[in-house]
Formats: C-alpha cells, sequence, structure tokens
C-alpha cells in the first residue's frame, strides 16, 4: 500500500535528481558549445551529432538545453530563499505577535495575492527592467506572500500548544520560543511551500521570458528559447516540443516532490 | 454579520493598499510615454507640444490625484498613446478577455467536476496514481507552451481551427466559439487538473465520515448517499479554490492572448507598460486587482453562508 | 450522476461539434476562407463584387494627424488617405502630385509650384493655394507655434500669387528643401485629423477601430484619372504577432503581409506573389565615439575587421538583406557610393593586429545596449557577441526596452555600443546629417569637422551630380573612419494573394495601393 503510494513521490525525486546531475554535468560538460553558431546546419533535425537538432543561430539544441538547466535552478533557489527570507520574517510577526501587526501585514499580503502571479511579475519586471537579477527579485517579492501566509498559520496554531505556552509562562525569550519551540514544527509545510514556489517560479520565469520580459541573451533561459523557437513552430517543431518539455519535467518533478512530502506530513500529524 | 462587515472593511482596506502599490510602482517607470508616441525622428518641438497636450508637464502627485478623483465620478482618464478615454477603450478590450476567462472558467467546471467525481468512484491504488501523475502533469504544463502545441496540432496539423484572432458573438457565435476554444483551453488545462484533484480528494476524504457510515448502515442507496449527501459537502471546499482559479485565469489570459494574438487586456496589457501608457496601465492593473479581489470576497461570503459551521465559529 | 456524466458529454460533444462544423464547411469552401466562419465567407463573396483587400500590420496606428503621426507603418497606411506637392516613384526620384510643376530660383531660395486644379479633398471641397498655405505655416511654426518639421522651419515666407501657385522663400539654402515637399497637405482650418483625418490621396478615410483595424475606401474622385484605385475598400489589420499574420494568410483572411520573414515566405510557399527589396533601412551597430576604448579609431576599425556581416545576413536576416558598408543604403541608387560593403572583409589576424596597436591585445570588455522590443536587432547582438570573442573583446548583452532606449542611448547617450535601425528617408541630407558633429541627434557622437563641411557644402549646392558626390565622399568618411558597424539593409518583402500585382517597393515605406490590381 504504502510502497504504490509513494510512486508519484519517487517519480518526483528521479526527475528533480535527474535534472540536478544534467545541470551538474553542464557545468563541466556539454556536447557542444552551448553559444557556437554554425550557419551552415540551422535548424538541423535531430541526429546523432545533435540529439535535439539545432537551433536558427545553428546552436546545438540538447547543449543548450543542459545550459539553461543551470539558469532554472538558480532563478528557483534564488527566488524561493528570497521568499522565504522575507516571507519567514513577515509571516512569523505577524503569526506571533498578532494584533495590529498582523492586520497590517494580512492585509499587504491580501493586495500583492489580488495580481494574478504572472501581473505583478510583469510590473516588478517594467520597474526594475530586465535581466536574470532582477527576475530573481521580482519572482522572490512574487512568493513572499505563499511563505508569509503558512509561516503566520504555523505560528498562530502552535502559539496556542502547551508546551509553547508552558515556555512563555517560564519567561522565556520569543527569539528562544521561536526558534526551539515552534519552528521545528514549522518546518515541514515550509518546505513543501518551497518545492511548490520553487516550481512556481520556473513557470513564471517562461512566461515572462517568452513575453520577453524575463532573462535576457545570451544568457541560456528555457522560457527565452521558447520565445526563439516561436517562429519555427512549423519547420522545426521539435525545438518547441524539447524545450517546453524541459520546463515541463522540471516543474512535474518539484510538484511530485511537494505533493509527496505533504503526504508524508499529513501522516504523521 | 459582524464577519461580513470584518471582510468588507478589510476588502476595502485591501483595494487602497492595492492601488497605493500600483501608484508607487508606476511612478517609479523610466521613459517619455511622447517620444515614445513620436518615435526616435521626433522633432523636440513635436515632443514638446505633445507632452502640453498630454498633460504630462504637471507634476506626478497632481497627476495622481487627479486620476483618484476621476475614479469616483467613474472618469479614468484619457489614455496617452490612443487620446481617447480610457474607459471606451477598455470597453472594446474587456469582452474580450471576459470571453476567454468565462469559457475557460465553464471548460474547467465542466470538464473538472464530472471527471473528479467519476475518477473518485474508482479508489484503487493505482488509479490514484496514475491521477496523481496526470493531474500533476496537468498543473506543470506551462500554459502558453500547451497553446503553441494546441496551435501545432489543431490549427497547423490538423486545421480545425483557427489559430489567431476572433470573430466577435454578434457576428456569428459558432466562429467566436471556435476562435476562443483553444486559447481558453489553454488556459483552463492546469484549472482542470487542479479542480479534478481536489474534488476528488475531498470526496474520499467524506466518504470516509461517520454520517456516511451512518447511512449506508440506514440503508439508503449509494447514489443517493453521493449526490445527497457527499457531493454536497464536498463541493463547499471546491468553492474556496474558485477564488484562485479565477486569478489564475485572468493571469494566464494575459499571456494566452499573446500567443494567440486575441486583442484582449493582457494584449493591451504589454504593449501600454512599453509606451508608458500611464492611464491605461493604471487602470486595468486596477481593475483586474479589484475584479480578483471581489471574487475572494464573494467566495469567502458564500463559503460562510452555505457553511454554517464558520458562521457559528466567526 | 446522469446529470453529471451529460454535463461531460455534453461538453465534449460540443468540442468535437465546433471542431467538424470547421472541418466540413472548410471542406465544401475549397478555396479556404477562415474554418467555418460564415462571416468571412460572406465577405469573401462580398469581395468579389466590391473588391476588398485586407493587409496584416505589425503596428497600431500611433497618431491619424499625419503631422503627429511618426510611426513608420502608420505613415505607409495613411500615405494612402494624403497628397502633398510631389511624391516620390521607386528609385526614390521627385515627382509631381499636387503641384502640375515646380522651378527652383537659381540662388536656391526660391520654389515655385503651380498646382493642379480641381483637386478635390475628400469633403468635397477644391484644394487651392490656401490649403498649401495653412498646411506649410502648421509645419513652419509661421502660425505662431513651434514648427512641427526642421526642413521647413527655414522658410521665410509662403505666398500665392492665385489660386494656384505658391511662391515660397528661404532664409538660406537647402538643397533638402525639395524633398520635404511629399509632406501632406491639408484642408485650411481643419482640426480633427486625429480622429477623422481627411486628405487628398486615392483613398478615404473610412473608420478607426483602436488597435484593430483601419478602414480605408476608393476615393472615386481622385484627381489623378489614371491612378484610381481598383480596389474598393482597404482593410489594414492590426497582428503583432508575426506568425499569426502567416497562418491568418494561410486561411485566406488576409491578403496582403507587407513585410514577410523568409521564414515566413517558406511556410507560404508559391501560393503568394511577392515583391521584395531593400527597404532603404541601416541596421548598424553604433558605436559611442566618445567612450573609451571606442575613442580611438584602431578600436573601431578591428571591430568592424570581427564582424562577419554575411554571417549576420545568412542567420538573423535568412539571407534576405543587403550589405552595407557605410550608413547608406543602395535602395536610393543615385547618392549611394558603391564598394563600401567589403571594406572591412572580415579577418580576425588583422583585427587582432590593430588592437594590440592600440594597447587592447588582451581585448576589453564592451558593453551591447539593444532594444528588447526587436527580435532581429537581439538576434544580431547574439551573433556579434560571438564574433566579438574571438579578438578576446567580451560584450555584455544590455537588454532594455525601446522607450528606455530612447530616453537613455539616443537622448542621454547613456552607452557604449548598441544595435538598431535607421528607417528610410527620402533625401540624403536627412540620413547623412546624422553624424554631423552639432546635430541634437548624433548619438554616436562622431566628431569630423571635415565632414560636417561636406555635408554643408552638400546641402547648399544646386547642382545635382556635385551633391551627389559630396555624399558619397561623407559616406566614404564614415567607413573609413569606421564611425560605426553598418551591418544591413534588411530587404523588405511583400507577400500577397496570388492574383494580386502592381504593388510597388519604395525607398520610403509606403504602399501606393492605388496601384495594386486584381488579375482576372
Amino acid at each position: 500500500m504504502r510502497k504504490t503510494k509513494s510512486i508519484p513521490f519517487h517519480i518526483g525525486v528521479g526527475l528533480v535528481g535527474a535534472l540536478v546531475v544534467m545541470m551538474l554535468i553542464s557545468i563541466f560538460y556539454t556536447p557542444h558549445v552551448p553559444q557556437a553558431m554554425d550557419s551552415a546546419n540551422r535548424l538541423a533535425p535531430p541526429s546523432l551529432d545533435h540529439p535535439f537538432g539545432t537551433d536558427n543561430f545553428g546552436r546545438d539544441i540538447l547543449s543548450r538545453v543542459m545550459e539553461g538547466s543551470q539558469t532554472a535552478f538558480i532563478i528557483g533557489i534564488s527566488s524561493v530563499v528570497i521568499g522565504l527570507v522575507f516571507g519567514f520574517i513577515l509571516g512569523a510577526c505577524a503569526g506571533y505577535f498578532g494584533g495590529w501587526l498582523d492586520e497590517i501585514i494580512s492585509r499587504l499580503m491580501d493586495a500583492m495575492f489580488a495580481f494574478p502571479g504572472i501581473l505583478l511579475a510583469i510590473m516588478l519586471i517594467a520597474v526594475f527592467s530586465t535581466g536574470m537579477t532582477n527576475t530573481i527579485i521580482a519572482l522572490g517579492i512574487m512568493s513572499i506572500p505563499a511563505f508569509a501566509r503558512i509561516t503566520r498559520s504555523s505560528f498562530i496554531q502552535y502559539k496556542e500548544y502547551d508546551f509553547v505556552k508552558a515556555s512563555i509562562a517560564k519567561g522565556a525569550g520569543s527569539f528562544r520560543i521561536i526558534f526551539h519551540h515552534i519552528l521545528p514544527n514549522a518546518i515541514s509545510p515550509i518546505l513543501v511551500a518551497a518545492a511548490l514556489s520553487f516550481s512556481g517560479a520556473i513557470l513564471s520565469e517562461s512566461g515572462l521570458s517568452y513575453l520577453g520580459l524575463g532573462v535576457q541573451p545570451p544568457e541560456p533561459s528555457w522560457g527565452r528559447m521558447l520565445k526563439e523557437a516561436q517562429p519555427y513552430i512549423d519547420s522545426a517543431p521539435w525545438y518547441v516540443v524539447i524545450t517546453g518539455m524541459a520546463i515541463t519535467l522540471l516543474v512535474l518533478g518539484f510538484n511530485l516532490l511537494a505533493d509527496g512530502l505533504r503526504d508524508k506530513q499529513d501522516k504523521k500529524v | 454579520m459582524r464577519y461580513i462587515l470584518y471582510k468588507l472593511s478589510s476588502f476595502f482596506f485591501t483595494i487602497v493598499m492595492v492601488s497605493v502599490i500600483i501608484f508607487f510602482v508606476f511612478q517609479l517607470l523610466p521613459g517619455n510615454p511622447a517620444q515614445i508616441i513620436l518615435g526616435m525622428d521626433a522633432e523636440p518641438a513635436q515632443v514638446a507640444q505633445l507632452e502640453k497636450q498630454l498633460g504630462l508637464d504637471r507634476s506626478a502627485v497632481e497627476r495622481y490625484l487627479d486620476w483618484v478623483a476621476g475614479l469616483f465620478q467613474g472618469d479614468l482618464g484619457e489614455s496617452l498613446r490612443y487620446q481617447l478615454p480610457v474607459r471606451d477603450i477598455l470597453m472594446d478590450r474587456i469582452p474580450i478577455t471576459a470571453s476567454l476567462a468565462i469559457l475557460s472558467l465553464i471548460l474547467t467546471v465542466c470538464m473538472g467536476l464530472p471527471l473528479g467525481i467519476l475518477i473518485a468512484r474508482f479508489d484503487g491504488k493505482w488509479v490514484s496514481v496514475m491521477l496523481n501523475i496526470v493531474t500533476q502533469l496537468g498543473i506543470s504544463i506551462p500554459s502558453f507552451w500547451f497553446g503553441f502545441i494546441l496551435i501545432l496540432v489543431f490549427g497547423v496539423i490538423l486545421q480545425l481551427f483557427p489559430t489567431y484572432g476572433y470573430v466577435p458573438w454578434s457576428e456569428n457565435f459558432i466562429g467566436a466559439l471556435q476562435s476562443f476554444f483553444l486559447p481558453s483551453l489553454a488556459i483552463a488545462i492546469g484549472n482542470i487538473a487542479i479542480v479534478i484533484r481536489y474534488l476528488r480528494n475531498t470526496i474520499l476524504d467524506q466518504a470516509k465520515m461517520d454520517y456516511v457510515r451512518t447511512a449506508r448502515v440506514k440503508g439508503l442507496k449509494e447514489r443517493t448517499i453521493l449526490y445527497g449527501h457527499i457531493l454536497r459537502n464536498s463541493l463547499i471546499p471546491v468553492l474556496t479554490i474558485m477564488g484562485l482559479i479565477v486569478a489564475d485565469t485572468l493571469g494566464g489570459s494575459i499571456i494566452i492572448e499573446n500567443v494567440f494574438s486575441l486583442p484582449g487586456l493582457g494584449n493591451l496589457l504589454i504593449q501600454s507598460i512599453t509606451s508608458r501608457d500611464f492611464p491605461l496601465v493604471q487602470s486595468m492593473v486596477l481593475y483586474i486587482a479589484v475584479l480578483v479581489l471581489l471574487i475572494n470576497f464573494i467566495v469567502d461570503i458564500l463559503y460562510k453562508i452555505v457553511d454554517p459551521r464558520i458562521r457559528q465559529k466567526g | 450522476m446522469k446529470m453529471l456524466k451529460g454535463l461531460l458529454f455534453i461538453t465534449i460533444s460540443v468540442f468535437f461539434l465546433v471542431a467538424c462544423s470547421s472541418s466540413n464547411t472548410s471542406e465544401t469552401d475549397g478555396t479556404s476562407s477562415a474554418p467555418g466562419n460564415d462571416a468571412t465567407e460572406a465577405t469573401e463573396a462580398l469581395a468579389q463584387e466590391d473588391k476588398i483587400i485586407r493587409i496584416a500590420m505589425s503596428t497600431e496606428v500611433d497618431n491619424l494627424d499625419p503631422y503627429i503621426s511618426e510611426a513608420a507603418d502608420t505613415e505607409s497606411m495613411m500615405d494612402n488617405v494624403f497628397d502633398g506637392l510631389l511624391d516620390t516613384d521607386e528609385t526614390g526620384k521627385l515627382i509631381p502630385a499636387i503641384a502640375d510643376s515646380f522651378e527652383v530660383s537659381d540662388d536656391g531660395l526660391t520654389y515655385t509650384f503651380q498646382l493642379k486644379e480641381g483637386v478635390l479633398f475628400h469633403d468635397g471641397s477644391e484644394l487651392t493655394a490656401e490649403d498649401v498655405i495653412y498646411s506649410y505655416e502648421k509645419l513652419s511654426g509661421l502660425n505662431g507655434g513651434e514648427p512641427l518639421a526642421s526642413l521647413f522651419a527655414g522658410i521665410e515666407k509662403i505666398e500665392a500669387p492665385s489660386d494656384y501657385e505658391i511662391v515660397i522663400t528661404l532664409s538660406e539654402r537647402n538643397s533638402a528643401f525639395l524633398a520635404a515637399n511629399i509632406r501632406p497637405i491639408l484642408p485650411v482650418g481643419y482640426e480633427e485629423q486625429s480622429t477623422k483625418p481627411i486628405g487628398a490621396g486615392p483613398f478615404k478615410f473610412q473608420e478607426y477601430e483602436v488597435g484593430q483595424q483601419l478602414t480605408l475606401v476608393k476615393n472615386k474622385d481622385y484627381y489623378n484619372e489614371e491612378k484610381v484605385p481598383q480596389i474598393d475598400e482597404v482593410r489594414f489589420i492590426v497582428m503583432p504577432d508575426s506568425e499569426a499574420a502567416i497562418l491568418a494568410m494561410q486561411a485566406g483572411e488576409i491578403d496582403i503581409i507587407p513585410g514577410v520573414s523568409a521564414q515566413g515566405l517558406l511556410q507560404l510557399g508559391d501560393t503568394v506573389n511577392t515583391v521584395s527589396g531593400p527597404q532603404n533601412m541601416v541596421q548598424l551597430m553604433a558605436l559611442n565615439n566618445e567612450v573609451k576604448p571606442l575613442d580611438d579609431v584602431r578600436v573601431r576599425q578591428a571591430i568592424n575587421l570581427a564582424v562577419d556581416k554575411d554571417m549576420i545576413i545568412e542567420t538573423v536576416a535568412d539571407g534576405m538583406g543587403t550589405k552595407l558598408g557605410s550608413n547608406f543604403s543602395p535602395a536610393m541608387d543615385f547618392y549611394y557610393e558603391p564598394g563600401l560593403e567589403d571594406y572591412y572583409a572580415p579577418n580576425i589576424e588583422e583585427a587582432q593586429a590593430l588592437l594590440a596597436e592600440a594597447g587592447y591585445a588582451d581585448g576589453f570588455s564592451l558593453e551591447l545596449t539593444v532594444p528588447s522590443d526587436y527580435q532581429f536587432h537581439v538576434d544580431t547582438a547574439q551573433v556579434i557577441v560571438e564574433q566579438l570573442s574571438q579578438i578576446g573583446i567580451d560584450v555584455e548583452i544590455k537588454l532594455i526596452e525601446f522607450s528606455t532606449w530612447l530616453e537613455t542611448v539616443y537622448q542621454d547617450e547613456q552607452y557604449e555600443s548598441t544595435i538598431i535601425a535607421f528607417t528610410g528617408e527620402i533625401d540624403p541630407y536627412e540620413v547623412l546629417v546624422r553624424y554631423v558633429s552639432d546635430y541634437r541627434s548624433n548619438f554616436v557622437n562622431y566628431n569630423n569637422p571635415d565632414y560636417d563641411e561636406l555635408i554643408e557644402k552638400a546641402v547648399a549646392s544646386t547642382d545635382e551630380e556635385e551633391m551627389a558626390e559630396l555624399y558619397k565622399e561623407a559616406q566614404r568618411l564614415l567607413t573609413e573612419e569606421a564611425a560605426s558597424v553598418y551591418i544591413m539593409d534588411p530587404d523588405r518583402t511583400i507577400a500577397m494573394r496570388s492574383d494580386l500585382e502592381g504593388l510597388n517597393m519604395y525607398p520610403i515605406q509606403k504602399f501606393n495601393l492605388e496601384d495594386l490590381k486584381i488579375k482576372e
């Protein structure tokens, strides 16, 4: 029973693991130089030399997909870290102290939630201008409300627990209570949220890059590659299909991972 | 009642926050709209004349206060680029985005609910696993890439649907339905998967509840139990995710309109940001944000009405 | 349960119904109009009697008022509504339009135009000298406002000895003024050009649906009887996505695409007629001559030697572009200095030697600012990054929106290098004045007194041959001093329905739709 049920989780682990390995390999080795252009060999269909074919500049798509995975992981991890740090601080303050502080933070988070994800990112990019760092900042800010909400509710929940009440009564300081008692218990829902916002960040980045607002060339990015592939959907369909599949698989991996983690955590509770 | 009042006040407070965010964000944007309208070879005199004509020579605060004052009178200002009332422009665009969003929501409900219920009847391990993976796949696919694939398959290869633009409903109903079908499907796919997952899980949870066992013991027909009890209780939690789905649908349409060249709000939004058409962008973003907030507010209230437990707690 | 199954069933059957209804109609309708679109079929049928042409445009109208509008696309559409005193032919030569004839005095200061009689505006009123004076006073600022066009600012006075004669006196010689007379003549006192434009051109403005469609109809009373359009109605449909336009053309929903990529042409196959040629545009990698190390001519020459323009044309423009060597396109043949395009044939060793001589043997890093709105320039930038890396120049692409580009690069000159294209101007002065040291938009910061003198002499000249020689010499100077890297004039290809013909390419972006004919 247990085994079958955790198959999706294992697939998730497998997908993420495979992509991490691919990313690590790409740091040291790619079949071709990802930027090397070959004007005589443009939009070549998949072959032994170019397993995924070549793009409109004659660059090897496999090498670019491999190198693009670095960008994807950098963006995913960095934006999750930004969202986590600020979201946690805001959520912890709101949940722990409550009162008017809670009210202001919660409304601010509501206000941010009111912008459909991509809209908020577009607004932020318009201000910060495009590029890798700014994309990370925008996506990080975008994921703050999710972390803040989860942290807040964990804090509110655990604050009511007897062992926490007891240590408050004993006169333990706020920091001690937060780090020794509440945090260890809040860690697993936050982990799930982190996996989810990682995949969310990858999806948003590809959307932004498709609109030309995200990562900029020559930085390799899957979203950007999709934008460049679109005009050739008819003559070089593999370019569109393979690039989109890379995004889908990475997102799927993290979603399955998050789902599996949540299942395990539910069981524990 | 106190609950509704509380929700109402926080609804308005959030709207104020939203307008403040929008104001601060768009004041930071670089670029001169008059210069952009006139292009690179414009004479400085032409630019100055247009700036004056557009009222850009006044301070940002003045313009903002004008905008807010106008909002209360239902006047959204005038687009810098089109030199037409923002309201008229939005009125042209909203039907397209609305059609897209509504059709996409209909697809989500019409495919998500029946499939979720249908699949809930098979509680096998392997069914669960397969379903889990397939629905996660639906959630993971970038909607605009799915749009490409739909264009490739149904537009280019099979040539069943038009792949760009739209036909107004008033002109040709079937034509309009066709032009909106693929883009709506591209937006809906992730939400359909979410609804299926969510509904199936709640149904299975409900089925384990005591009242279901009691009903069985009483000898009620399975069908009556499912539709009379389980489903009613399962649909309530689904209601809560509808708010999220509406926001997601509106967000999705921004990108999808660009993929399918539909002249809706999303398409206009990207262009107006590029051309620094502040009045138009501000109004559009505010419009979308208020719409999302309003729907969330309604969902909150509805949820409260249908679920008596919260009513008591509140 | 039944209800729910029903719901699912209905949804799925609607899907098939919608899909099938389209396949049915497109089968019955062999010539294929919009799939299953009765409305389009109706207009198609209408098109048999009322000749309607649908043209896909990639950008929206910026302003209907021709004196405010600056967008090339808008001008090319609205050019059909307006006529000027003069017009230009395919080679860039000026020909009379509303003017019947003209004369320039020997001192180059007085221009006398005889107007055609019986020219009617679309509102039925006759075009007379009064309208010309109104229009030119507006353009020149003689009406008390700011001059709307710098070439008109040099007008000292405009007089009308009779209803059909105009005498213009310039304050100083300016040979470039003649070409300025292609600007539209507007009816006196009419102030609603922005919403309902009125001109004297071969087509009348009918309607503009913002961001969607501009409709023009035939002007039956066009003064040039030979050129009264054959087409009854023209619809310019805004389609920002080029891929969408191609698909629409395949589906028969669009009759003409004014700018098709090579990729698009491949897709359209031989089902369409095409006209293509250079469009008098100059795509360049502009080098800011004032920043280090680009202030060193050897560095600029090294960059020129390292950039392989043929490869850029091959990969970015799919081979459809004309290689350039200076800031001038062969589209304006009379003034074009040939041979410059191979002045810097790609040569890595020589480039490296020049860099070493300039003290940059190990290369340097260079910021390349590119307007992100133009995929064409972004692609070009990617190729240049690769090519310059061969001589140790580490190019970093910085993408900004065109709106920001206009401010930071074009106005404030805050950049090292950038990629942009200058659109066609009908007068060589307008093209080459960009490099005159005190010109306001000399954002390349090219500063050469010899060049300034050449341009000054050329614009004061009244002899066309002499003028051409001076302009050619100026082009050569830009190349030798490697003011920038001049890449290509991308070909413009007009694709049209196979039964259409007659459209020509012009050195300025316009289509004279009155030339369009439908083959029997």
